[in-house]
C-alpha cells in the first residue's frame, strides 16, 4: 500500500494515528497560548484548535519529496508534515535552535529536510509561490506535487485568482487546499464574498475542485488522495477546499466580538477530536489505555520541546545582518 | 598583435545576447513577462528568442505581475534560474508584495534555508512623453531594501555583461533598464564576458569635482563634463553600476581626489538615492570635502506628458552643468 | 600658583601661535626671563615672564594659536614655594585656538574635539573640512591662508599652496624673521584705527644742532666705528628728557582717558628690509646715559631686522621717535602709534644760511615735528614740549 492509492485504508493503527496527530497538535496549541500568556511566546499567534483535521488529512497523504506552502496559522502543518517539534517551539522562543534560528517565528516556520517552505504571513502570498514550484517541477518533469494552503480569506487577493489562472493556463501540479474557516480575521465570509462557495471560484478557472467536511478527518483523507492522485495523472491543479471552524480566537488578542458565543459552542460538538474520538470509541477501535497512551506520550513530548526550549541559546546579536544575503561557503 | 574583434550593438541587443547567450549556457534559465514571447518584448528585447527557444522557456505571462513574479521566486526555491521582465517599473508596484516580502525577506526569515535566486527586469525612466503613471525612476527605493540586489546598467557592454553575473548570485536581483538607453548604440567585444556587479566605474577621470551618477543620467552627465572641461573644470564621472550595494570606496576615493560632488539622479530628491550617497559622503568622507555636495534630481512633480514640463522635471546637462558650478563658488 | 597667559604685546594683537618654549616644567625662572617665542603679524616676538618660580606645567602646545589672555604655563611662585604649597590648580581650561587675524575666529585644529563656539559677534570664517583637516595635520595656522573657495572659505587647495610655501616661509623666518605680509596687515590695521580715532595735531619747529654735530664729531674722534654716537642718540635722549617734563605725551589713552606714563620708554621706529616696520622700545630711555643708551639703540636695531623683539620692547613704548636718517626728507609728520599719544618725527639735517647774532652764516638745521593727541594735550602744551626737545637738542652736554 502507498499514499498515493486512491483510498484510505483504516486500519486501527492508521486510525490512532490519525488521532493521535490531532491531539499532538491541539495540546501543542494549548502549551503555545499558556505559554504566550507567560510572555514566553511574543509576537502574533494563530492556533489552529478546530482546524486539525485539514492538516492532518492532507499533509500524510504526501510524498516526502513533496512541497507544502502553508500559512500563519502553520503550527500544526509543521507538526505533521514533521518538523521536530522542539525545533518548532523554540523558533516561537525566538532561540537560535529553532527551525529558521528565531529569525521568524510563530509565523515563518521554515524546514527545507521536509520541503516545508514556510508559515506566509502576507494573505494570499504563499499562492504564486507555489505555482513557482510546481512550474519548476513542471518544467523539468519531475513527479513532485505542491500543496498550497491558504485561508478563504485570502480568495479576495488578486494573488489568488493571478495563482488560479496560472495554474490552470500552465498545468502546473498544484494541490490548492483552502481551509474554509469563514471568517478572515474577524469579518464573516458572507461579508467579503459575493460567492460564498469557495470551490466555484476554482471551477471558473478550470480547475477541478471540491468541498469537503473539513471537520472530518477521513473525509478530508480521502478527498486529499483523491485530489493527490489526479494531479500526479494529470499533472494538473486541483482545488480542495475544506470547510472548517476556528475554535479560538483569530490571534491571542481577539475579543471575539464577530461571532456569538453560542455559535463557537454549537461547533464544540462537532469539533474534529471529539467527533473523530466519539465514532472510534462507539465502534470499539480506540481503547482508554489508548488514550492515555496518546495524552502521555503527547505531554511527554511537549514537555521535552518546552525544556529544549528555554535551554535553547540566543543568537549573538553581532550576527543580526547574517542571511540577508548568502555566505560564501567555509 | 591581433585586435579582439568587437561588434557595434545597440543596448537593447546587447540584453538580448546576454538573455539568450545565459539561456545557451544554462537550461535552469528562462524568460517570463508580459508580452516577451509572441510581442517580442515591449521594448523588443526578447523579439525573435521565442523562435530560439520555444514558449516554455520564454513564457509569455498574464497580467499578473504579483503572480508571475511570485512564480519566479517560486520557481527560483526549487532550483531554477528564472528572468522575471516586469515590463516597467510602475507595473513591478503589483508585484512589490513578491518582491519585498518574499524575495527580500525568505532567505533570512528561513533562517538560511532557503534563498530566491531570481533575476527581475524592468525599464525605467522618464523622456519619452509617457507622462506620470509611465515615467518613473524608482530604483532608488529598491535600493532600499536588504536582501535584493540592484543593478543599473548604463553602457552596452554592462547591458550585455550583467545578467550573467546576476543570475550566478544566490538572491535576488533587480535589473533596471532606462528606457532612452535602447537605442544607444556600443561596442563590446565578440566574445563578451561577464562585467562584475560590485563596483561602481569611474567613466571619466577628473581631479575638480565627482559626479556621481547612474543609467539613463550617465550620459547627460558626461556630456556637462565635457561642457565644464571647456570651461577648465575638469569633473570625475562615476557610473554607480550597482545601486544596492553602493561601492562606498569608488566614491570615497573620488572625493578624496576632487573634494566636491554632485549627485546626479533621476529620481525625486526626498529620500532618493541621492540623498543616501550625499549621506554616506557626509559619513564617510566629510573631512575630505570642500564644499557642500550638490544634488541635480527630478522635480518634486508627477512626469508631465508635455515634452517640455517633461524635460524640465528630469536632470538635464544645463542644470548638471550648473550645479556643477555652484558647488565650484564659479557660479 | 600663577598663571604665565598669552601676553598682549599691542592695541591690534587679538591672539598669537606659541613657536617656541624655551622653559620646560621643572625649570627655575625669574622675573624678565624669556621663556616662550610667539609668532605674531609682527613677527617671532620673544616673551619675558613676571614672576620668579618653578615652571608646574605647560599648558600651550607649539603652533597653537591662542587669544590673549589664555594661560600658557602654571608657575609656583618662591612665595608658595616658600609656603610649601602643593600645587592643585584647578584643571586648566582648555585654550581656545582661533585665528590671529582680527576679526575672524577659526575652529581647532584637532579634529575630534567639536569647534569652540565663536564669540558671538565674530563672524565664522569659513573653513572646508578638507582644508580644516590638512591644516591640522599640518600645524598651518589658517589665519596666514588666502581663501579662494566659494563663500570666501579655505579651501584644500588654499592650505596645499600654503604648504608648498613652508619651506620658503620658514627660511624667511629665520632670516628676518619676519612675516611682512602679515606686518604690513597690522600696520594696516594699527594706522588706521589711530586715523580713525585719535584727532591728530600737529606742530613743527626747526633747530640749529650745529653745536652737537660739532660735539658728536669731537666725542667720535677717538672711537672706533661702532662705538660712534649718532644724532639720532642724541634726538631720542632729547625726547626722553623732555618727556619728563611734559607727561601729557608720555604714556597711554586707553577706554576714554590719559594714563600718564611714570617711566619713559622711547619707541624707535625701525624700517626693515622689504617695507616692514616696527617701533620696539628702548626702556627707560631718560634714565640712561648716552653711550648705553647708543649701545642699546644699536642691539635694538639688529635684532628687530633679525626679528627678535622681545614681548615687552612691543607693548612698552610710551611715546614714539621717528626719523628717515641722513637719506630721509627734511620733514615727516608721523601718525601716533595707539594707545600712546604722541610721536616726534625728525627730518634729515641739512645745511642752510641761519641768522646768528644778527649775521647770516651757514648752519646746520633739523626740523622737528610733533603730531599728539588733542585729546589729551593742546597745540600750547606741544609747542612747549617741542621747544624743550630743540633746546636740550642745542645742549649735548647736559644730555
Amino acid at each position: 500500500m502507498t499514499a498515493s492509492a486512491e483510498k484510505p485504508h483504516l486500519s486501527r493503527e492508521h486510525l490512532l494515528a490519525l488521532l493521535r496527530q490531532m491531539i499532538r497538535i491541539r495540546r501543542f496549541e494549548d502549551k503555545c497560548a499558556e505559554l504566550y500568556t507567560r510572555e514566553e511566546i511574543r509576537g502574533f499567534l494563530h492556533l489552529y484548535d478546530g482546524e486539525e483535521a485539514v492538516a492532518v488529512g492532507v499533509i500524510p497523504v504526501l510524498e516526502q519529496r513533496d512541497r507544502i506552502v502553508a500559512t500563519y496559522r502553520e503550527h500544526g502543518h509543521a507538526l505533521v508534515r514533521g518538523v521536530p517539534m522542539k525545533a518548532v517551539l523554540a523558533e516561537m522562543y525566538g532561540k537560535q535552535d529553532g527551525c529558521s534560528r528565531g529569525r521568524g517565528g510563530s509565523m515563518h516556520l521554515f524546514d527545507r529536510a521536509t520541503n516545508f517552505y514556510g508559515g506566509n504571513a502576507i494573505v494570499g502570498g504563499g499562492l504564486p509561490m507555489a505555482i513557482g514550484l510546481a512550474l519548476a517541477d513542471r518544467m523539468r518533469g519531475d513527479d513532485i506535487v505542491t500543496a498550497c494552503f491558504f485561508g478563504e480569506g485570502a480568495v479576495a487577493e488578486g494573488e489568488f485568482h493571478e495563482s488560479m489562472n496560472l495554474a490552470a493556463l500552465w498545468g502546473l501540479p498544484v494541490l490548492f487546499v483552502c481551509e474554509n474557516n469563514r471568517y478572515a480575521m474577524g469579518t464573516a465570509l458572507a461579508l467579503s464574498e459575493s460567492e460564498t462557495d469557495i470551490q466555484r471560484k476554482a471551477a471558473c478557472y478550470q480547475i477541478a475542485s471540491e468541498a469537503v467536511d473539513g471537520m472530518d478527518v477521513i473525509a478530508v483523507e480521502a478527498a486529499t488522495r483523491r485530489a493527490v492522485h489526479v494531479v500526479r495523472e494529470t499533472r494538473k491543479p486541483h482545488f480542495l477546499e475544506c470547510r472548517t471552524y476556528r475554535l479560538r480566537a483569530h490571534s491571542m488578542f481577539d475579543a471575539q466580538l464577530y461571532r456569538d458565543k453560542a455559535e463557537v459552542e454549537a461547533w464544540r460538538h462537532k469539533e474534529p477530536i471529539v467527533r473523530f474520538q466519539g465514532w472510534l470509541e462507539a465502534n470499539h477501535l480506540v481503547h482508554p489505555d489508548d488514550l492515555a497512551c496518546i495524552e502521555s506520550e503527547v505531554a511527554a513530548e511537549i514537555a521535552e520541546a518546552v525544556s529544549f526550549s528555554e535551554a535553547g541559546t540566543w543568537e549573538p546579536v553581532e550576527q543580526l545582518t547574517r542571511f540577508t544575503h548568502a555566505e560564501a561557503e567555509g | 598583435m591581433i585586435q579582439p574583434a568587437t561588434t557595434e550593438i545597440t543596448y537593447r541587443d546587447a540584453m538580448r545576447e546576454a538573455i539568450r547567450d545565459a539561456m545557451r549556457r544554462d537550461d535552469r534559465v528562462f524568460l517570463m513577462g508580459e508580452d516577451v514571447g509572441h510581442y517580442g518584448g515591449c521594448y523588443g528585447v526578447s523579439k525573435g528568442l521565442l523562435a530560439e527557444f520555444g514558449a516554455e522557456r520564454i513564457r509569455d505571462t498574464p497580467l499578473s505581475e504579483s503572480g508571475f513574479t511570485g512564480a519566479g521566486i517560486g520557481a527560483a526555491m526549487a532550483g531554477m534560474r528564472p528572468i522575471v521582465e516586469l515590463m516597467t517599473v510602475n507595473f513591478s508596484l503589483l508585484a512589490l508584495d513578491q518582491i519585498l516580502n518574499t524575495a527580500a525577506t525568505l532567505r533570512h526569515m528561513s533562517g538560511n534555508q532557503f534563498g530566491v535566486p531570481l533575476v527581475i527586469r524592468m525599464a525605467t525612466g522618464a523622456g519619452r512623453q509617457l507622462a506620470a503613471q509611465h515615467s518613473h525612476s524608482l530604483e532608488g527605493w529598491y535600493a532600499h531594501i536588504p536582501g535584493i540586489k540592484v543593478l543599473a546598467p548604463a553602457t552596452v557592454e554592462d547591458a550585455r555583461g550583467m545578467l550573467w553575473t546576476a543570475l550566478q548570485d544566490p538572491d535576488p536581483v533587480l535589473i533596471f533598464e532606462n528606457v532612452m538607453l535602447y537605442n544607444m548604440t556600443g561596442t563590446v567585444a565578440a566574445d563578451a564576458v561577464p562585467v562584475d556587479i560590485a563596483r561602481a566605474a569611474v567613466r571619466r577621470a577628473g581631479r575638480d569635482i565627482s559626479l556621481i551618477t547612474y543609467g539613463g543620467s550617465l550620459w547627460k552627465t558626461l556630456e556637462a563634463a565635457a561642457v565644464l572641461a571647456g570651461e577648465n573644470i575638469h569633473a570625475e564621472v562615476i557610473d554607480l553600476r550597482s545601486l544596492r550595494p553602493l561601492d562606498d570606496a569608488t566614491i570615497m576615493a573620488s572625493i578624496a581626489r576632487t573634494r566636491r560632488a554632485v549627485i546626479v539622479d533621476e529620481g525625486w530628491r526626498s529620500g532618493s538615492l541621492s540623498a543616501e550617497i550625499g549621506m554616506r559622503i557626509v559619513e564617510q568622507a566629510f573631512w575630505e570635502l570642500d564644499a557642500p555636495i550638490g544634488r541635480v534630481c527630478s522635480a518634486e512633480v508627477p512626469i508631465p506628458y508635455a515634452r517640455h514640463l517633461e524635460n524640465a522635471a528630469i536632470p538635464q546637462v544645463p542644470g548638471i552643468v550648473a550645479t556643477a558650478k555652484a558647488v565650484l563658488g564659479r557660479a | 600658583m600663577a598663571e604665565f597667559r598669552m601676553p598682549s604685546l599691542g592695541a591690534d594683537m587679538e591672539a598669537g601661535t606659541l613657536v617656541e618654549w624655551l622653559v620646560k616644567p621643572g625649570d627655575r625662572v625669574k622675573r624678565g626671563d624669556i621663556v616662550a617665542v610667539v609668532e605674531t603679524q609682527k613677527g617671532a616676538i620673544e616673551i619675558e615672564i613676571f614672576e620668579a618660580g618653578k615652571i608646574e606645567q605647560i599648558l600651550v602646545g607649539l603652533n597653537t594659536n591662542v587669544p590673549v589672555g589664555t594661560p600658557l604655563a602654571r608657575i609656583q611662585t618662591e612665595r608658595e614655594e616658600a609656603a610649601g604649597t602643593v600645587a592643585t590648580a584647578p584643571s586648566p581650561a582648555a585654550p581656545v585656538a582661533l585665528s590671529a587675524a582680527p576679526p575672524s575666529i577659526l575652529a581647532p585644529v584637532a579634529p575630534p574635539s567639536p569647534p569652540a563656539p565663536p564669540p558671538a559677534a565674530v563672524a565664522r570664517r569659513r573653513v572646508s573640512p578638507a582644508a580644516r583637516r590638512l591644516a591640522g595635520a599640518q600645524g598651518i595656522d589658517l589665519s596666514i591662508v588666502t581663501a579662494s573657495g566659494p563663500a570666501g572659505a579655505i579651501i584644500y587647495a588654499d592650505v596645499e599652496r600654503r604648504l608648498g610655501g613652508a619651506v620658503a616661509d620658514a627660511e624667511k623666518k629665520r632670516a628676518p624673521g619676519l612675516d611682512l605680509d602679515a606686518m604690513r596687515t597690522a600696520i594696516a590695521a594699527a594706522m588706521a584705527r589711530s586715523k580713525r580715532e585719535i584727532p591728530h595735531y600737529y606742530l613743527e619747529h626747526q633747530v640749529d644742532v650745529t653745536v652737537s654735530e660739532q660735539w658728536l664729531t669731537q666725542k667720535n674722534a677717538v672711537r672706533p666705528p661702532d662705538e660712534r654716537l649718532l644724532i639720532g642718540a642724541l634726538m631720542v635722549r632729547s625726547v626722553a628728557l623732555a618727556a619728563r617734563r611734559f607727561p601729557a605725551f608720555n604714556g597711554f589713552y586707553r577706554d576714554g582717558k590719559f594714563e600718564p606714563s611714570r617711566a619713559v620708554h622711547v619707541g624707535v621706529a625701525i624700517a626693515i628690509r622689504g617695507g616692514g616696520l616696527a617701533a620696539p622700545a628702548l626702556h627707560d630711555a631718560d634714565q640712561i646715559q648716552l653711550d648705553e643708551l647708543m649701545t642699546r639703540m644699536r642691539d635694538l636695531v639688529q635684532r628687530t631686522r633679525a626679528g627678535r623683539i622681545r614681548s615687552s620692547e612691543i607693548s612698552d613704548p610710551t611715546i614714539t621717535v621717528t626719523s628717515l636718517g641722513e637719506r630721509g626728507v627734511e620733514t615727516l609728520y608721523g601718525i601716533i602709534y595707539p594707545p600712546q599719544v604722541a610721536i616726534l618725527g625728525f627730518g634729515k639735517v641739512v645745511r642752510r644760511p641761519w641768522v646768528i647774532d644778527g649775521a647770516i652764516g651757514p648752519r646746520s638745521i633739523v626740523t622737528m615735528t610733533l603730531s599728539a593727541d588733542h585729546r589729551v594735550s593742546d597745540g600750547h602744551a606741544g609747542a612747549l614740549f617741542l621747544a624743550e626737545i630743540g633746546m636740550l637738542l642745542q645742549e649735548p652736554d647736559k644730555l
